[in-house]
């Protein structure tokens, strides 16, 4: 009897899925499929390296630059590319634009697609399934649920991540911000804001 | 597949669970199963639509009741077992089975600065494809019921859109999975009116964008 009759007919109990990592991982190593170094620099990179703080740069340069907005907004890819992250040939990336008459929403009913590369990876909520199954029968009702109640008169248009284009959300920019640098106002913008499922909001000055 | 993944527009799933200040990775063994499954991804031996079939092929019950990370190991298992790099045994043991062979991993850690946050180039410009629709035009969505893998989301069959965008050809999923080849396709970005989707309880305003590749439509 060969393994794969063996799996098919077993259901086997669910072992602490820790302890099977660990032996999944030493086994590959031993079978010389893996390098643990190489796992640990994955894990390394998107804890320290690939998050929604490159996303945010982007946001704040094209809020900054009108040409670089026009650029990003033709060309997701290459946009991210101009300021030093993964694009071309890469990522297919396309950044779509909130305005005070449009909402964009980012989903991926089918599983769990996300722009990685310019975003780090999804948030728990985000791969759930009660966002996946009603972010697109009711993305008002979603919204509100997450703190964002938009007026009917506002258009709302949904992304389904269902091939392999990845959509940013461009947020608006928050009024009474002329004053601030391109770097304070990469600070502002969250990583819920390019999912679309918050707006950007400035912290009050304390005048202490 | 109509599987259990397919969720779109299904209700009584739950609220949706926000975390604030969520870490990249919860408990340690999540970020091993993420980096292996990259790492393994990296040898070429199955492909980003085979992957994600196998999650589908989860059991139901399995599907709903597992953490996202125990999803991923419980798919590179059945991934490495399916393309014959380990035995049901072996992974049982964590031991390989005596006399095995030694590769070499595909993915060292001098190689992961360059390609941590690339998935990959699925454009096949190069290829010989018909685009048989262009921007703007009126199409519906075929009512396709394949029992292996696609990308045609069941809340969108039989409905009626218009073409968006054109992206240009990129690898067919629903091929690919099952490793029948990449057979490249055109694909667009259909936008569905939410009353189109859901009925007239939906707003007018609403709208629904979904990326179909060109075999999923007709002309409407």
């Amino acid at each position: 009897m060969s393994d794969h009759d063996h799996d098919d007919d077993h259901q086997a109990i669910p072992s602490d899925p820790a302890l099977r990592t660990k032996a999944l991982e030493s086994l590959l190593v031993e079978k010389g499929l893996v390098d643990p170094a190489a796992l640990d620099a994955l894990v390394d990179a998107f804890e320290t390296r690939i998050g929604p703080r490159n996303g945010a740069r982007v946001v704040a340069h094209a809020w900054v630059d009108p040409a670089y907005k026009q650029r990003l907004l033709r060309d997701g890819a290459a946009g991210i590319a101009e300021l030093g992250y993964v694009g071309e040939n890469h990522e297919h990336l396309v950044v779509v634009e909130n305005t005070p008459n449009v909402h964009n929403l980012v989903t991926c009913t089918l599983c769990s697609c996300y722009p990685w590369a310019i975003l780090g990876l999804p948030p728990v909520w985000y791969k759930s399934a009660p966002y996946r199954s009603r972010s697109v029968i009711d993305p008002r009702g979603v919204l509100r649920e997450l703190g964002l109640e938009l007026p009917a008169e506002i258009e709302i248009r949904v992304w389904d991540s269902t091939a392999e284009i990845r959509f940013l959300v461009l947020p608006e920019r928050p009024s009474a911000t002329e004053n601030m640098t391109e770097a304070e106002l990469a600070e502002l913008v969250s990583r819920d804001s390019m999912i679309g499922v918050a707006k950007i909001t400035v912290p009050r000055e304390s005048n202490a | 597949m109509n599987g259990l993944h397919d969720m779109g527009g299904m209700h009584g799933l739950g609220p949706i669970q926000h975390e604030k200040s969520e870490p990249t990775f919860h408990e340690a063994w999540e970020g091993r199963v993420y980096a292996i499954s990259r790492a393994m991804g990296q040898s070429r031996v199955w492909n980003i639509d085979a992957s994600r079939h196998h999650i589908e092929l989860l059991r139901p019950a399995d599907y709903l009741r597992m953490s996202y990370y125990e999803k991923w190991l419980e798919r590179v298992i059945a991934l490495l077992k399916n393309r014959g790099l380990a035995t049901h045994t072996e992974i049982e043991t964590g031991l390989s089975a005596p006399g095995s062979a030694k590769a070499t991993p595909a993915l060292s850690a001098v190689e992961v600065p360059a390609m941590a946050e690339c998935r990959g180039n699925f454009m096949r410009p190069e290829a010989d494809a018909n685009a048989r629709f262009a921007l703007g035009q009126r199409v519906r969505a075929k009512n396709l019921n394949p029992v292996g893998h696609t990308r045609l989301p069941r809340y969108a069959r039989s409905k009626q859109g218009a073409i968006a965008h054109h992206y240009g050809i990129f690898v067919f999923p629903d091929t690919n999975a099952h490793f029948l080849g990449e057979q490249p396709q055109h694909l667009y970005s259909v936008r569905f009116a939410a009353r189109e989707l859901w009925g007239e309880e939906a707003s007018p305003r609403d709208s629904v964008y979904i990326d179909l590749w060109d075999s999923y439509l007709d002309h409407a």
